[in-house]
């Protein structure tokens, strides 16, 4: 136990890239999420989308892939493709923002908890398993609704919605830490309850917030194309979510145009998997308790 | 029974402070809520205060919410002024609707789940437990209204042969009960099957981890010495014991299944909670919106303390231990 926490807390982030290109399930999560980080940072710089380049006439709308559109185009005779790549990169930013928000939430309310114990423990933990079972997409729609359709309320929606499972982990994992010889030993030489838990607490608890943010990436990422779907996007930015919520309203199924709710739907498929598996592999990795199976 | 007091005060607490939550929520709506509802600037003073007072807007804020609560208490859930008719009403036929769906796939959900499970879990790490942990992982990285759209394309506009959209057919006149009830049932497949294809990856992982963690337990190796038979092992021993586990993550599975019906049901305009939801938010009407969360809350919150309730009779040891 001791041993496995030592080497975890002190290798860098070459030494886990190593670990994971040489697990399976986490070389294939690397892949693909280098791919959508290419296409959603790359592929916009040179294929910009303009959402005013609408087509001229009614000829141009929702017409398959040709030559001057490669994935056709959408209900107002916008290229799709270009609408693809710059859908990569709002769903990935919403989703890092969200989860950015979710880890500093769960893992401070986490660490706090599992450090402090008694009575700040029991109110915050009360917190925590409220939020935990409130169904959170009706919340998100309703908080969405009410505050009004901005990718930074899309932000702060998902972030503060998403952090109770982080919260419940940290702290189990912090009380165990916090049972162990070297808190009383630090206290007796004088580090104050901060100290501990900046120079022995945090660096313990790292390898599990990492591995848990990868896994919560990818709910968040979910998350905000449902919000999207059911029409509570960003309109000035169109994120993959977007694209299937104007797709489906537009009536592009019942025309038989896949051009146009395919790729979103794989482009989310693609990059929640490669967070998944990533985030699997990792806790792996840090935990070889778990990697019975291969 | 001191536990299940305690347990029933959380739940009644908890119902406490999402109704209130949600009287705050709705009633901090930025811009006046009135001028939004008529949409409209050409209304005289007495006409908002009509207003005002029907949608239950005036006097404090304190007197506002203790009348809330009582309308609540004997259940008034306002007026929809997209629908033209009473929230409760509304919301009361949505209710059944969504409970349909939500058993038809829940069946599907568990019976299948188990099996799949238990089957990739007795079997780890054998090519067949891979390619099911693959498959599942794939299916739960799906969006839930994603594989709604896929369904629709596929069997109501590519080859055709199932209803898509709605509970019944429009305008179908009945000779008997049987043919409604038949009507109803093949609308049912779609959504059902949406809602169980995602919900179901879910379900499997949880079961296989569970099985192969009690696999490991000491009582498997004497009941492996006892000399039983390997289905004995897994499914008397194996798959009793790992059913605790997947019963905790109950909490999770039904938040989870919510937050998929809403989308399920916005795709195939299946007329329950979600798509009642999703209208109010089109037409931003909030005292419908308001109702559909806050029953929809309550509704997660009742099952999870059943849930919970069940644990302890399933599980004597937590009971002793507590």
């Amino acid at each position: 136990m001791m041993k496995r926490d030592r080497t975890s807390a002190n290798h860098g982030f070459w030494y886990f890239m190593g670990k994971l290109w040489a697990d399976r399930m986490g070389r294939w999560g690397l892949i693909a999420l280098a791919i959508t980080t290419f296409i959603a940072v790359i592929c916009p710089i040179f294929f910009p989308f303009d959402p005013s380049k609408v087509g001229a006439d009614a000829a141009s709308i929702l017409t398959g892939p040709s030559k001057t559109h490669l994935l056709g185009s959408d209900e107002l005779g916008r290229d799709v493709l270009r609408q693809f790549f710059t859908g990569a990169r709002i769903s990935l930013f919403v989703g890092i923002m969200a989860t950015v928000i979710s880890t500093i939430v769960g893992s401070g309310l986490g660490i706090f908890a599992g450090y402090y114990m008694g009575r700040l423990d029991g109110i915050l933990m009360r917190i925590t398993d409220f939020f935990l079972v409130v169904p959170a997409l009706p919340l998100m729609i309703a908080l969405g609704a009410i505050f009004g359709q901005n990718i930074t309320v899309i932000i702060m929606v998902i972030g503060f919605l998403s952090w109770p499972r982080t919260a419940r982990i940290v702290r189990s994992q912090t009380l165990s830490l916090r049972q162990r010889q070297f808190v009383p030993r630090a206290k007796s030489l004088g580090s104050s309850n901060l100290r501990i838990i900046r120079t022995h607490i945090v660096p313990h608890v790292m390898p599990l917030i990492v591995a848990n943010t990868i896994l919560v990436v990818a709910g968040c990422i979910l998350s905000e194309a449902t919000l999207s779907f059911i029409g509570l996007g960003d309109p000035d930015r169109i994120s993959w979510g977007t694209m299937l919520h104007f797709s489906f309203v537009s009536g592009a199924i019942g025309r038989g145009a896949w051009w146009y709710f395919l790729p979103p739907g794989f482009g989310i498929l693609f990059i929640v998997l490669g967070f998944t598996l990533v985030g699997h592999s990792f806790e792996k990795i840090t935990n070889p308790r778990l990697g019975g199976s291969e | 029974m001191p536990f299940l007091l305690r347990r029933f005060f959380t739940l009644l607490s908890s119902i406490f402070a999402i109704v209130t939550f949600n009287f705050f929520l709705f009633h901090i709506i930025p811009g006046d809520p009135i001028r939004l509802i008529a949409r409209t600037q050409r209304l005289n003073a007495e006409a908002i205060a009509k207003m005002r007072a029907s949608f239950g807007l005036d006097g404090s804020i304190l007197s506002q919410y203790f009348r809330y609560l009582s309308k609540l208490v004997h259940g008034d859930l306002g007026y929809s002024f997209s629908f033209k008719e009473n929230v409760s009403g509304l919301v009361g036929r949505a209710l059944g609707n969504t409970l349909l769906l939500l058993t038809a796939s829940t069946l599907i959900v568990v019976i299948l789940g188990i099996a799949i499970g238990v089957f990739a879990g007795s079997r780890q790490g054998k090519k067949s437990d891979t390619a099911t942990v693959i498959s599942s992982l794939i299916l739960w990285s799906m969006p839930t209204f994603w594989v709604g759209m896929l369904l629709v394309f596929t069997f109501g506009v590519w080859v055709g042969g199932l209803p898509i959209s709605g509970i019944s057919t429009a305008n179908a006149v009945y000779s008997n009960g049987f043919e409604y009830f038949m009507d109803i049932s093949r609308h049912l497949i779609l959504p059902t099957v949406t809602l169980a294809i995602v919900d179901i990856a879910f379900f499997i992982i949880i079961t296989r981890t569970a099985l192969i963690d009690v696999m490991s337990e000491d009582y498997m190796l004497t009941a492996r010495g006892k000399g039983l038979g390997r289905r004995a092992i897994v499914w008397r021993h194996g798959f009793r014991n790992a059913m605790l586990p997947v019963l905790t993550a109950s909490a999770l599975y039904i938040s989870a299944l919510v937050g998929g019906a809403i989308q399920v049901e916005v795709v195939f305009s299946w007329p329950g909670m979600g798509l009642l939801m999703y209208n109010s938010v089109l037409a931003r009407d909030y005292p419908v919106l308001e109702a559909s969360f806050l029953l929809t809350t309550v509704a997660v919150l009742v099952a999870n303390f059943a849930a919970d309730l069940l644990y302890r009779v399933l599980d004597p040891r937590v009971a002793v231990s507590k």
